[in-house]
């Protein structure tokens, strides 16, 4: 347990021990879901830019396989947070410990932007997802699994510039799924979709991730979203954790439910107090 | 991609066709005014031969040999110096874009160096090489560096740094990101550098040919104005013309080939 808290750096993986995960990995496949996904707890963490104090000590544990939303207000840190989960950015001070030692394809990000290299059909696209396992003989049946399991079975051979934005949201979801990561980061992967795209879309997440099993992060700005989709809703004001919502409703939920209304009120209320309060800052 | 090509056939099946001879028509006109304006005595032939004449000038060179070897000389001097130059220019626009460190040391010796007009170094090279090849291929290389250069500096620099990013996330070595992020994110700019090279090419081998050179079309356009053979300097002009539409039709079809993901270069 004392080894596995420590913070271990994603590309600093001993070869034995990931063979090791690699077979837990093949024996799991048969009973996909639950324990895929990684715990992970984090201490004190902070993190600046310059003067700029964004993160001033984070504590949170998030056990395996549980879907979190991070809400907040835009410049209240919520993004940093992810980004440094994933590993994009190095914290100021503090530590994220996962449960067990990870490797780079163990957790992936999944961005606003779909970010697809557009001279790249869309498979190839999905094959990058595979990380250092895209030489590998099953690489493309793999990433044709993904493809399928987002629904683009038939787009494979596209270009992406072609697709429509959620069928490249949907290509870069299938690129994060490919190398079936144990945590998966969402970045507000729907901010830019239209209201329809958006529901399916979320729809389609809620399905992988209950299929996947894996640890779910959800940062964005639309409340009602946080509740339709987490099991536990983060509200993050001021580089802290604010208010730490449980969501016990029972899946599908229906939207437009009265709980789920009721819900989003009181995280939205608590949301625009907190911005009446600082208002004048 | 077949479907698409049947349906674009059967909803217009004679259209390819007639599209491809569209651009023609104009330098088909312009050559029949021409011929109309010559035969009728409206332009005296000491001024502008008529195109037959300069289509049996262009026919008698062909027979004697002149015409082909020119041509060849030419040729190979554009295409050689365009090599020399562009390979160098692209090697300094990828360090250049790459590295910070290649970037600082010569990025503004380059940038003053590009300020001098290279043909305003001829009196110079011809000091130096004489008029000898290496005098030619020396201008062209130069001619034909700075577009390179400085175009595929530009499209390394204007790739998208959260591709970049994205590259990095999954794990891509420096060599994959080069070869499937920043190499075709450059293209595109390449390719803009390499049609302004293409311009560039022969407008320098044009001027170096007819002022220092002993063989290749500048020289025997030179000499034909020596012995007043007008048709034979009008035919020079037109196989530039020529040549010139065949290298911008050919980097063109490079970038069909290799751009085919640009939605510019998609069928509608």
């Amino acid at each position: 347990m004392q080894q596995a808290l420590r913070f271990q750096p994603v590309d600093a993986d001993p070869v034995d021990r990931s063979e090791f995960i690699e077979q837990a990995r093949q024996l799991r496949r048969g009973s996909e879901g639950a324990a895929r996904g990684l715990s992970l707890t984090i201490r004190d963490l902070r993190k600046s830019f310059g003067d700029n104090e964004v993160l001033r000590g984070i504590d949170l544990h998030i056990p395996a396989g549980q879907f979190v939303a991070i809400v907040g207000r835009s410049g209240c840190g919520k993004s940093t947070l992810l980004r440094l989960i994933a590993g994009l950015e190095k914290a100021t001070a503090g530590s994220i410990a996962f449960s067990e030692e990870v490797r780079a394809q163990d957790v992936r990000v999944m961005f606003q932007e779909p970010r697809l290299l557009p001279w790249a059909r869309v498979l190839s696209n999905v094959e990058v997802g595979l990380g250092r396992d895209r030489a590998s003989a099953d690489a493309q049946a793999r990433a044709e699994r993904a493809l399928l399991e987002v629904g683009l079975g038939d787009k494979r051979g596209q270009w992406p510039s072609v697709l429509s934005g959620g069928q490249k949201q949907r290509v870069a979801l299938a690129r994060a799924l490919v190398s079936r990561p144990r945590v998966l980061a969402f970045d507000e992967p729907l901010g830019a979709l239209d209201a329809l795209t958006r529901i399916s879309m979320q729809q389609m997440l809620e399905r992988v991730w209950r299929d996947q099993g894996f640890t779910a992060m959800l940062v964005t700005h639309d409340v009602a979203e946080a509740v339709a989709l987490a099991e536990r809703v983060l509200v993050i004001e001021d580089g802290r954790i604010a208010e730490d919502f449980a969501v016990d409703l029972p899946r599908p939920r229906r939207r437009g439910s009265a709980e789920l209304a009721a819900l989003e009120g009181t995280i939205l209320k608590h949301l625009l107090e907190g911005s009446e309060e600082t208002s004048d800052l | 991609m077949s479907l698409i090509d049947s349906v674009s056939r059967v909803t217009a099946p004679k259209l390819p066709r007639v599209d491809g001879l569209i651009p023609w028509i104009v330098p088909l006109a312009i050559i029949l005014i021409w011929q109309l304006a010559c035969v009728t005595g409206f332009v005296p032939s000491r001024v502008l031969p008529a195109p037959t004449d300069v289509a049996l000038a262009g026919w008698k060179l062909l027979l004697s040999g002149e015409l082909i070897k020119n041509i060849w000389v030419s040729f190979w001097r554009a295409s050689i110096g365009f090599l020399i130059g562009g390979s160098i220019g692209f090697a300094f626009g990828l360090a250049n874009g790459l590295s910070k460190l290649s970037s600082q040391l010569t990025d503004t010796t380059l940038q003053m160096v590009r300020n001098i007009p290279h043909l305003a170094l001829i009196p110079l090279v011809i000091l130096w090489f004489g008029i000898d090849e290496s005098a030619k291929l020396f201008l062209v290389a130069l001619g034909v560096f700075f577009p390179i250069y400085l175009n595929t500096l530009h499209g390394i620099r204007t790739v998208d740094p959260q591709l970049i990013e994205m590259g990095r996330i999954y794990g891509m070595t420096d060599g994959e990101l080069f070869r499937r992020v920043i190499f075709p994110g450059a293209l595109p700019s390449i390719f803009v550098g390499l049609r302004f090279a293409l311009g560039i090419m022969w407008l320098t081998l044009i001027v170096a040919e007819t002022i220092a050179a002993s063989s290749g079309l500048g020289y025997m356009a030179m000499q034909a104005r020596e012995f007043m053979l007008i048709d034979v300097v009008v035919l020079s002009i037109l196989i530039y013309a020529l040549l010139g539409k065949l290298a911008d039709s050919a980097s063109r079809a490079l970038e069909r080939l290799t751009l085919s993901w640009h939605p510019a270069f998609q069928k509608q």
